[in-house]
């Protein structure tokens, strides 16, 4: 028989209950929450007289309505305030382990929370209202985004009704260059498997370049996991994993600790375990990536150029490159070192973490933002990172450069709250999604890491972040 | 959430590819606090003309007339015809709110994305995956002929297009997606 794999163990042991035709009831450890995809699973809830089963598994804040500025005068979007306000009180009626109210110290975006006071760990299953859930796979824990109605059920239940994914190896070998980031490659990966190439799929990423990434360069790369259409993405717990977690608020201590360490060194897929589909890719090839469309595999090298839609022969893709060219308002074949941007946003939960901040700071640091750029907006990922980031100095290395240095929350990424492109503006950033009105209604996304963001925010337009300066 | 066993309707085409979330219905809508009330903001930036916000009286607004929604011959229709990939991104379960409250009751893709798959289940929206080839003649077929109807037989698991075309499939109920 073959071995097991990572997610073939982490499936296992969660399961409660497996009907003839593979439906599963699957246990869950931890519940995250945010006000937008929560409201009427409590309604729901409230409705059938029913409490929360485990009230001790959720982790919630407002993230995507919260503002980034002038957090004195409070949320002015009705609208916005009373979906913050709602869960305030679905919180204080339902309870939770841990809770962040607007205007917390330690608020921030949900996926960049939980690993950050150990309210993640290898092993678990954690599930969320929120396709970025796949974030979490970065510790080896089992993640995944759910609808409103399954938040409802594991509200009611602690358990989701679901069946088993393939599994997918995605082995990056070899070693990054300078300046690539997990950012390159997760672009690099949905670029070669397409945004549904995923789909059906728990993949987990292996290799020694991802073994090379930190914690923080796997959540991103697990967090586009979704964009690739796999719902979860795994890297196996190591040294380094243990390393992050070690203190953190929640993490187990004593003897705890040491017997989760030790379970979690099981946590990998066997040497003989099979994968349904492997997809292997050299590091040592992948550039600094740039989205030119509006999907996230419409995604090229620096050094590339936009696509002709002339040279593809099927026409279903030709319409498809058209399409997005238009949005774009770009014509064939330019070269993408000539896009110009009006706006850089540096945030989200795929990339707005210290390390991520760190190397933005570092192109930046003594230039100046392009004139023509209209707003480089630099947003935190949570109080945490916020006050780290400060106490490092990389605020003034922003400001000085005149970038805006915000208050944490989603911002940008999907322009929920005032933050947001203006019809026909042109955007790098460090977001997971390009689609069509995705940071403001008309607006354009090309998605890259935090260093060619910032490379992009000095020149004006995309540069190889490498050679630029 | 409308029950049905056997449906006859008026089928719409839209012919993308990665039709996300997003796009199904904008992140503006999502600050409601209800699951009601999303029909008419459904597709909204390919839909109108103007930018949309919550609470506004869709009746009043300019409508893009070149969206396939908004075409005469497809009012009323209860069956979407989509390309690979439909309801990628977002996990936002007002997608298939908005797609139900406008009165779609079926949608036939070749594919479609994991999340959004199985809460359409949840709200009483069927989505049938039919193999490429015959998601292209059905196309083909709702173009070419005004006032296109298929039907769709829950109990057979059949879709059958009208009569003397060729169209004939079968596709299978997935009660429960994978994760
Ligand atoms: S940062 Fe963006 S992708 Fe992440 S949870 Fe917020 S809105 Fe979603």
């Amino acid at each position: 028989m073959a071995g097991k794999t990572l997610y073939d163990k982490l499936w296992e042991s969660h399961v409660v209950r497996e009907e003839s035709d593979g439906t599963c009831l699957l246990y869950i450890d931890r519940h995250l929450m945010h006000e937008v995809t929560s409201p009427q699973a409590f309604e729901g809830l409230r409705l059938a007289g029913r409490r929360a089963w485990r009230s001790s598994s959720i982790v919630a804040n407002p993230d995507h309505n919260t503002p980034t500025d002038d957090w004195d005068k409070g949320i002015k979007d009705p609208i916005s305030r009373l979906q913050v306000e709602t869960l305030d009180a679905n919180i204080k009626e339902f309870g939770a382990l841990v809770y962040f109210p607007f205007k917390h110290a330690n608020q921030g975006i949900i996926h960049v929370i939980g690993p950050e006071n150990g309210t993640t760990l290898p092993g678990m299953t954690v599930v969320c209202g929120d396709s970025h859930t796949s974030t979490h796979g970065a510790f080896g824990a089992l993640a995944h985004g759910i609808g409103t109605s399954e938040v409802e059920h594991v509200l009611a239940t602690q358990t989701l009704v679901t069946k088993r994914a393939k599994s997918m190896l995605v082995k990056v070998d070899g070693q990054l260059g300078n300046s690539i980031t997990a950012k390159d490659v997760a672009l690099a990966v949905i670029g070669r498997i397409g945004t549904a190439g995923g789909t059906g799929y728990a993949i987990e990423f292996g290799g020694a370049a991802i073994r090379g990434l930190s914690i923080e360069g796997r959540m991103t790369l697990c967090n586009m996991a979704i964009e690739a259409g796999a719902r979860a993405g795994l890297v196996a717990p190591d040294e380094k994993t243990v390393e992050y977690l070690k203190g953190r608020q929640f993490a187990p201590k004593g003897t705890d600790w040491e017997k989760a360490v030790a379970y979690w060194a099981t946590l990998k897929s066997d040497p003989d375990a099979r994968f349904d589909a492997v997809v292997e890719l050299d590091a040592g090839v992948i550039e600094p990536q740039v989205t030119w469309g509006t999907s996230p595999e419409q995604v090229l090298s620096v050094h590339g150029h936009v696509p002709n839609p002339a040279n593809e022969p099927d026409l279903q893709k030709r319409g498809g490159i058209e399409l997005a060219l238009k949005y774009m308002g770009l014509a064939a074949d330019t070269p993408i070192s000539e896009i110009r941007v009006d706006k850089v946003f540096i945030g989200s939960c795929a990339n707005s973490r210290i390390e991520d901040l760190r190397a933005a700071a570092k192109v930046v640091e003594g230039r100046k933002k392009a004139v023509s750029v209209k707003l480089v907006l630099v947003v935190p990922g949570s109080g945490v990172v916020k006050r780290q980031a400060e106490a490092e100095g990389l605020d003034r290395v922003f400001v000085e450069a005149g970038f805006e240095w915000r208050e944490p929350g989603c911002s940008m990424c999907l322009a929920m709250n005032a933050d947001r492109l203006e019809p026909g503006e042109r955007c790098a950033s460090t977001s997971n999604r390009n689609f069509e009105g995705r940071q403001g209604s008309g607006g354009r996304t090309h998605l890259v890491s935090p260093q060619m963001a910032a490379a992009a925010a000095i020149a004006g337009h995309f540069v190889d972040v490498r050679t630029a300066f | 959430m409308k029950a049905f066993r056997y449906l006859n309707g008026l089928v719409c085409p839209l012919d993308r590819a990665n039709v996300d979330t997003d796009a199904i219905i904008p992140k503006q809508f999502l600050k409601s606090i209800k699951r009601s009330g999303f029909g008419p903001f459904l597709f909204d930036e390919w839909r109108y003309a103007d930018h949309g916000e919550p609470d506004m009286d869709c009746t009043q607004r300019p409508l893009r007339q070149d969206f396939v929604l908004n075409l005469p011959r497809y009012k009323g229709a209860q069956v979407l015809l989509a390309r690979d990939n439909f309801g990628c991104g977002s996990s936002r379960e007002h997608a298939p709110w908005a797609i139900e409250d406008y009165g779609f009751q079926v949608v036939i893709a070749p594919s479609f994305a994991d999340i959004f798959f199985g809460n359409c289940y949840k709200n009483g929206i069927l989505p049938i995956v039919l193999p490429g080839a015959t998601v292209d003649k059905l196309f083909a077929e709702c173009v070419a002929t005004e006032g296109y109807r298929l039907s769709v037989d829950l109990e057979s698991q059949t879709v059958v297009a009208p009569s003397g075309s060729p169209s004939l499939s079968t596709f299978r109920c997935i009660a429960s997606t994978a994760c």
